[in-house]
């Protein structure tokens, strides 16, 4: 992976000695919280409900064992022993007091992390595919293009006062998992019809208030005008994007309201004029950038042990069965760790489980780790015959829960329990859905189906694409949860329907209960999924079994 | 006739914290929202409002949120003031344990 040089050390140290002096001009009064609020922001330093949250950057996902256990240090010594990975690769601390944040930031350059450009208006962290470098479908590992896009972005001149955040997205395989039709730009790899590799350039999708699937701006665009290409895009949304209405500021609605071929023009016509300012640099810097990124040498083993393994332990067997995704090696697997075990929140890992996965990937995955938006913790590369020593690993650890992309493996955003926007609770949505289904022990019948909860409109947890999704809002003063179905986070995105009205906290666990039963009577046998009978049947039968059962149960 | 007034209690967060607080009758800032001040008059609200905005080396965030008058002290009326009494509802951390 990628290893600071002597410019990345020396930037990110100077920020924090920066920050260091701004919270010390802030404790001592010198700054007012209107000065400093934007210094904090620049840092990933939010203030929430309880305390403050400090927003760690984790570029495209991406981790080595000895960063993921300084943030179990981190956890321990600065926080309540625990951290938070979140829908966009990143890991929050909830509890940081504000004298402490820069001797937090200092310990994250230690490893060559940071938090900068994780919050206010900028250019964030860059999502990728978790299963980059790993995926049996894959054209290519983009992330050395990530870490491109990471340098470029980081204190770009021309992007100190965007209109908003602006978040890409990229993924090297057609099978979208990085949700790029949902981003302000998203980078999906295809191939023209001479065999080259380059990008499906989208822009303009977003959730938030204002859901919108990105509009393809580029069927095709070569890697050696990715980042000119890119740059156009945010330069000509830095003119148009509007500034009188944060609501109407995201590029999403820049699209909307100028039209994809105008914006389209523009952008050709900004990009014929900066691409040869370029000169080749960032190619020059992409190839260096490229030898950080060589894959490991994988060495093919017998997989008899693993096939073995899988006879004799029927739960191994279980979590080989939802956990793994093939790899492009023989003899490999990719281990997605579930951090949804029923009754847990979504997404966190306490300091012990940290140390456990990192010694884990050293141990048996080539030293690497990545955060998936789906809040799971991957190990992309492990030999199969390792197989059972990992997953004996894990158990030791509490992290062998078998519900990799099944109803359990809920996203949640933070919610009403820690964040300041938020209009209900997540968390506890979530963790009552999960046990309830593993009580019924229904879960692997049901099959694939991706549950995504939002506390508020600004979807978070991604309820919009989720199969189905629930949108935690207050109605008068009490919590309340809208339903959508038939969300859909892939290459072939669908923002989900509305059910109808929305149910108390205590209401949607039944409902949740109604809307799967109501899958499993119709569905054409175990082969048709969630998502697969919903295209085919459409929201009534849902409708009917939601609201029709309810309106008997009130008239009995 | 105007509408009847919903008391209020000004709330903050800490600086240092960032912890929940609540200004007393006595200008303290609490931690617990039983001590703090029920605020009954609208006008004398703004007042204690615009004095607790000023403390800006001690606090962040500094609003009036609706309260009611309870057997111990003021109690907060919405869910979300109610949390902030408390802290979050997975893990027993903030408030609830550190009161």
């Amino acid at each position: 992976m990628y290893v600071y040089n002597d410019f990345d050390q020396a930037f990110v140290r100077e920020r924090v000695a920066q920050f260091r002096a701004q919270v010390a001009r802030r404790i001592d009064g010198s700054l007012t919280e209107d000065e400093f609020r934007p210094l904090r922001l620049m840092n990933g330093l939010y203030l929430q409900l309880h305390a403050y949250m400090l927003r760690v950057a984790v570029p495209y996902g991406t981790l080595n064992p000895s960063q993921m256990r300084q943030l179990a240090h981190i956890a321990e010594r600065f926080d309540k022993g625990y951290g938070h990975f979140t829908t966009r690769q990143n890991i929050q601390f909830n509890w940081p007091k504000l004298e402490d944040v820069p001797d937090i930031l200092d310990a994250l350059a230690d490893v060559e992390m940071h938090a900068i450009q994780t919050s206010g208006n900028t250019i964030r962290n860059v999502t990728a595919d978790h299963f980059a470098g790993a995926a049996e479908d894959e054209i290519a590992d983009t992330r050395p293009v990530a870490e491109l896009l990471r340098q470029w972005s980081t204190d770009h001149p021309e992007f100190q006062f965007l209109p908003r955040k602006f978040k890409i997205a990229i993924t090297g395989s057609p099978n979208d998992r990085a949700v790029t039709r949902a981003h302000d730009i998203g980078l999906r790899m295809v191939r023209n019809d001479a065999g080259e590799a380059g990008f499906e350039v989208i822009v303009g999708g977003g959730l938030g208030r204002t859901p919108m699937i990105g509009k393809v701006i580029r069927d095709f665009l070569p890697q050696a005008d990715l980042l000119p290409y890119v740059e156009a895009v945010v330069s000509v949304w830095n003119l148009l994007g509007r500034r009188d209405n944060k609501y109407k500021a995201r590029i999403k609605i820049t699209v909307h309201e100028n039209g994809i071929d105008t914006i389209r023009d523009m952008v050709e016509s900004r990009f014929e004029q900066i691409q040869p300012q370029f000169g080749g640099v960032d190619q020059q810097i992409l190839a260096q950038i490229e030898q950080h990124f060589l894959p490991p040498t994988f060495h093919p083993k017998s997989v008899d042990a693993y096939e073995a393994a899988r006879l004799a332990n029927p739960a191994f067997r279980s979590w080989s069965d939802t956990n793994l995704a093939p790899h492009k090696a023989p003899g490999y697997s990719i281990v997605s760790i579930s951090l949804k075990k029923p009754g847990a929140t979504p997404g966190d890992a306490t300091a012990d489980q940290m140390r456990a996965m990192a010694d884990i990937a050293e141990r048996y995955g080539h030293s690497e780790l990545r955060v998936s938006h789906e809040q799971n913790i991957i190990l992309p590369h492990v030999q199969k015959s390792n197989l059972p020593a990992v997953y004996q690993a894990l158990r030791e650890a509490d992290l062998a829960s078998a519900n990799i992309g099944l109803i359990s493996d809920i996203i949640a955003c933070p919610g009403m329990d820690y964040c300041a926007l938020a209009t209900a609770r997540s968390i506890p949505i979530a963790q009552e859905i999960a046990v309830r289904f593993d009580e019924l022990k229904l879960e692997h019948d049901i099959g694939p189906l991706k549950i995504k909860i939002s506390g508020c409109i600004n979807a978070c947890g991604h309820h919009h694409v989720g199969h189905i999704g629930i949108l935690g809002l207050d109605r008068a003063g009490v919590e309340n949860y809208q339903i959508t179905l038939g969300g859909d986070h892939t290459e072939d995105a669908v923002i989900g329907e509305k059910t109808g009205p929305g149910f108390s906290a205590d209401e949607v666990v039944p409902a949740i209960e109604r809307i799967v039963g109501a899958y499993l009577s119709l569905r054409h046998g175990r082969g048709e999924t969630f998502l697969e009978a919903f295209r085919r049947v459409g929201i009534e039968p849902f409708k009917t079994a939601l609201y029709d059962s309810e309106a008997k149960a009130d008239a009995a | 006739m105007s509408r009847q007034f919903t008391p209020k209690v000004v709330t903050a967060n800490a600086l240092l914290e960032g912890d929940v607080v609540w200004l007393t009758a006595d200008d303290r800032w609490t931690r617990d929202i039983h001590e703090a001040e029920l605020i009954e008059e609208e006008a004398h609200g703004q007042i204690r409002l615009i004095e607790a905005s000023r403390q800006t080396g001690t606090v962040v965030g500094v609003y009036l949120a609706d309260a009611r008058p309870g057997p111990l002290g003021p109690e907060p009326i919405h869910f979300r003031e109610e949390f902030r009494t408390r802290g979050p509802s997975n893990y027993t951390h903030g408030k609830q344990v550190e009161a």
